[in-house]
């Protein structure tokens, strides 16, 4: 299949790999999982005092474009707040990075790891 | 269409496959088409989609998590096509751990042994899994239904790692 060159150079430079403590106060984690091709991504949000998310990061076991859309996700979510976070589409992934229909289930994914990450901190803040 | 009847065989989880193999071959022998070409078009056109049924329904029931997909989709629970996330934080991470185990066996001393005790863990996994999955099925209930779906997700996840990790063996020995 070939990837578009969006999806090769976050694929090859991927941005804001690794991870945060996950027992830092401040680090909220999601985790997400798609059973058809096995993909596993781990997205991590700290998120500051104010609500304002400062620093993203993931790790994802998967194909270029699963890579390629937690990459771009964590960098769109810095700097924005929660609420702004929250409404990242898995369209906008994919028209960004120009992924084919077999591909959308990635962007999916990110957008719900996100998700999974934002609601893992309201949880740790209480509500 | 419902793959058990086709070979007239009980719609359950634990299939004898010796005798599904036997009953796949006289199907197909009987619905070939050069059975039917001495027959019209249309007869023949109707071997020919036959035939593709029947292979269709051996490989289906054949493969353990394809027949326990079936056996839901007749019971009305469509798993096959999801793309729905899967969200079980404490199975993901156990994923992740084994993953990094994988990306790990190359800067092992004893990489051989390595992916043998992972294949080992990996085994074991399955077999709980699919013997919990059996049970889940036998049930048939609504609420036992839902947990062989869960079952079937995250056994798929333990075949995409036994595929991961068969690939690095190959690529070990070149």
């Amino acid at each position: 299949m070939a990837y578009s060159n969006k999806v090769i150079d976050h694929y090859e430079n991927p941005r804001n790999v690794g991870s945060f403590d996950k027992d830092d106060a401040s680090v909220a984690t999601g985790m997400v999982g798609a059973p058809a091709c096995g993909d596993v991504m781990k997205l991590q949000i700290k998120v500051s005092a104010d609500g304002i998310i400062e620093d993203a990061k993931f790790k994802t076991y998967g194909c270029g474009s699963a890579i390629a859309s937690s990459s771009l996700v964590t960098e769109w979510v810095k700097g924005k707040s929660l609420d702004e976070a929250q409404q990242i589409k898995n369209t906008d992934i994919a028209q960004e990075l120009a992924l084919p229909p077999v591909k959308i289930h990635c962007s999916i994914l990110a957008e719900d790891a996100i998700k999974a990450a934002i609601a893992d901190y309201k949880q740790k803040h209480g509500g | 269409m419902n793959y058990f009847q086709l070979f007239n065989l009980p719609a359950k989880f634990d299939l004898d496959l010796t005798e599904l193999g036997s009953r796949y071959l006289k199907l197909q022998k009987q619905f070939h088409p050069d059975q039917h070409s001495s027959g019209s078009e249309r007869d023949k056109l109707l071997a020919v989609q036959h035939t593709a049924n029947i292979n269709d329904a051996y490989h289906s029931l054949k493969q353990p998590l394809l027949r326990a997909e079936h056996l839901l989709a007749l019971r009305g629970l469509k798993i096959s096509h999801e793309q729905r996330s899967f969200t079980d934080p404490l199975f993901l991470m156990q994923q992740m751990e084994l993953r990094e185990q994988l990306a790990e066996i190359d800067q092992s001393d004893d990489p051989d042994s390595v992916i043998d005790s992972i294949d080992e863990q990996l085994q074991q996994q399955k077999k709980v899994l699919q013997h919990q999955l059996a049970d889940a099925l036998d049930a048939e209930t609504a609420e036992q239904d839902q947990l062989a779906a869960d079952l079937i997700r995250k056994l798929k996840f333990f075949y995409k790692l036994q595929q991961e990790l068969e690939l690095i063996e190959q690529q070990l020995q070149d």
